[in-house]
């Protein structure tokens, strides 16, 4: 009975492995970066370049069909292109980052919901969207992967400049020339990871992948590498469990969001429960103050 | 021989100049302090001086070879950033260190030291959002220790720190000033500066004074700084000398 539900699907279908594989890659390297995002305050340009992919992908879709290689390449010059336009905009006008950000990503949405609607069918549209997670292939496992080792290696590689940029940049700036380089090479870090988790979750959820776990992880601890590797497994947790509960459940409940489910259940459980300023804990103090 | 050297220095934000033809040097192992009203220039001087904003025209000299350690009033650190004392400290072991550089019995030992030297043993696991304004100041005095900088720029470091902290704090700058290193400290309290500080730049965007603090201090010229910053038109011309 156990073994049903908890490993039987992954024994018996190859589409279900396939599924775990790539929701692992993705978490093992998206959630640590949506830490960083987290920590940077950037959880909303995470959600706004999401949405900026959408367009380069779309075209990518348009060009070639639901072609791998184009949708990425589409998706990550997209990605590239509205990260530093938004920067630019902030810098060059009375417009603060957030608000040229949200106008991005919003004519970004529409942008790819026009251009994917123009060839293709509502099906596809919803593809794009939402993804399939239970259909990846080889070359979208291979990308997973490959997106995740170097992203891990570039997070151990920039670790101590991009920490040090988030605590104090001042800091950096007076003992190193890193900070602008380290700056850039995250944000390409957050397109990468975006673009890896659009083929399997799609534009809208990619990035629950990124912070939900990462937010999650923050009312459990206050030191940044627990926080880090916390992050990563709430993220495979989800994954796997939003496989699970999705398999169960059958055809009503589609994989991409349960697993972006199961993530919100994990943070929403944290911010409950969690030892560092969640709610529970919270009350217990403030019953204790009014005595 | 003279660590920093200021030759015609005009710094500024947006062409408007905050400093103004400042020409003098500080030699190597004073103690000074620069004093003056609010928006006299004295952290736009301190950012010159670090490299962080190029001069309008002037330049300004370091001493080569030397290494240079920059407390800014602490506005840019983040809190609430889940690290501890002890990381934060050890980070002014960056320029040994570096990205890559490991940090190994020695160096870590140097670290504890540090931190003991500043009082906060103890505090090592504590995350730095915890800490008081006072104990805050002291973790980041201990990782100007671990900079071992021959130049160290203070920017208003005892504002907002209580008596106990600032008499500690002090005496790491005097004993900085012992080991012969270049103490730069941008201060308000005149008491402060009588007290520990052999020489003073009086600044009012130009040099009002510079010299012995005695000399300087004087009632007469504070009043001359003060009347100076206050009739300083910022929407005048980019810079009246160079009009006239």
């Amino acid at each position: 009975m156990l073994y049903d539900l908890f490993i039987g699907p992954f024994a018996e279908f190859d589409f279900m492995r396939r599924a775990l594989v790539g929701v692992m890659a993705l978490s093992v390297s998206g959630a640590p970066i949506g830490v960083f995002l987290m920590l940077r305050r950037m959880s909303l340009t995470g959600d706004a370049m999401a949405h900026a992919i959408l367009p380069g992908a779309a075209l990518g879709y348009l060009v070639a069909g639901f072609s791998l290689p184009a949708m990425t390449i589409g998706g990550l010059a997209a990605g590239f292109a509205v990260a530093l336009l938004a920067g630019a905009v902030a810098r060059a006008t009375v417009l603060k980052e957030d608000a040229s950000l949200a106008a991005f990503y919003l004519i970004s949405l529409a942008l790819g919901v026009t251009i994917v609607s123009l060839r293709g069918s509502a099906i596809d549209l919803l593809h794009v969207l939402f993804g399939n997670v239970l259909a990846l292939d080889d070359g979208v496992l291979i990308l997973l992967a490959g997106v995740a080792t170097v992203s891990l290696l570039a997070l151990a590689a920039l670790y101590r400049p991009l920490v040090l940029e988030c605590v104090d940049p001042g800091f950096l700036r007076s003992v190193s020339r890193s900070g602008g380089f380290v700056h850039l090479t995250f944000l390409a870090l957050v397109v990468l990871n975006l673009v890896a988790g659009f083929n399997a979750l799609g534009t809208l959820l990619a990035v629950g992948m990124m912070m939900l776990p990462a937010a999650a992880a923050r009312f459990w601890t206050a030191d940044i590498t627990r926080l880090l590797m916390l992050a990563a497994g709430f993220g495979m947790l989800s994954g796997y469990a939003g496989l699970v509960v999705s398999y169960a459940a059958g055809s009503s409940l589609p994989a991409g969001p349960a697993v972006i489910l199961a993530a919100g259940v994990v943070y929403l459980l944290s911010l409950l429960l969690g030892s560092q300023g969640g709610l529970a804990r919270r009350a217990l103090i403030w019953s204790h103050l009014e005595r | 021989m003279s660590a920093i050297r200021l030759t015609d220095l005009t710094l500024g934000y947006d062409r408007h100049p905050a400093v103004h033809h400042l020409s003098g040097e500080i030699a190597a192992g004073s103690l000074i302090a620069i004093v003056g009203p609010n928006g006299a220039g004295k952290s736009t001087l301190l950012k010159g001086i670090t490299g962080t904003l190029a001069p309008l025209s002037g330049g300004i000299a370091l001493a080569k070879g030397k290494r240079l350690a920059y407390l800014p009033q602490s506005a840019e650190l983040d809190r609430s950033f889940p690290i501890h004392v002890y990381d934060l400290v050890a980070m002014g072991l960056w320029n040994r260190a570096g990205i890559f550089g490991r940090i190994g019995a020695a160096a870590a030992h140097k670290v504890e030291h540090a931190i003991a030297a500043v009082g906060l043993t103890g505090f090592e696991r504590r995350p730095i959002g915890t800490l008081s304004g006072g104990q805050m100041q002291r973790a980041l005095f201990a990782r100007l220790l671990l900079q071992d900088a021959e130049i160290i720029l203070l920017d208003e470091p005892f504002t907002a720190i209580d008596a106990r902290t600032t008499a500690d704090l002090l005496a790491l700058v005097r004993r900085w000033h012992g080991e012969s290193r270049t103490v730069v400290a941008v201060l308000h309290d005149m008491e402060t500066v009588r007290r520990a500080f052999p020489q003073t730049l009086l600044l009012a965007r130009e040099a009002v004074a510079w010299g012995a603090t005695a000399d300087v201090l004087t009632p007469e010229n504070l009043l001359a700084a003060r009347r100076m910053v206050e009739s300083f038109d910022s929407h005048a011309a980019p810079c009246r000398r160079d009009a006239a």
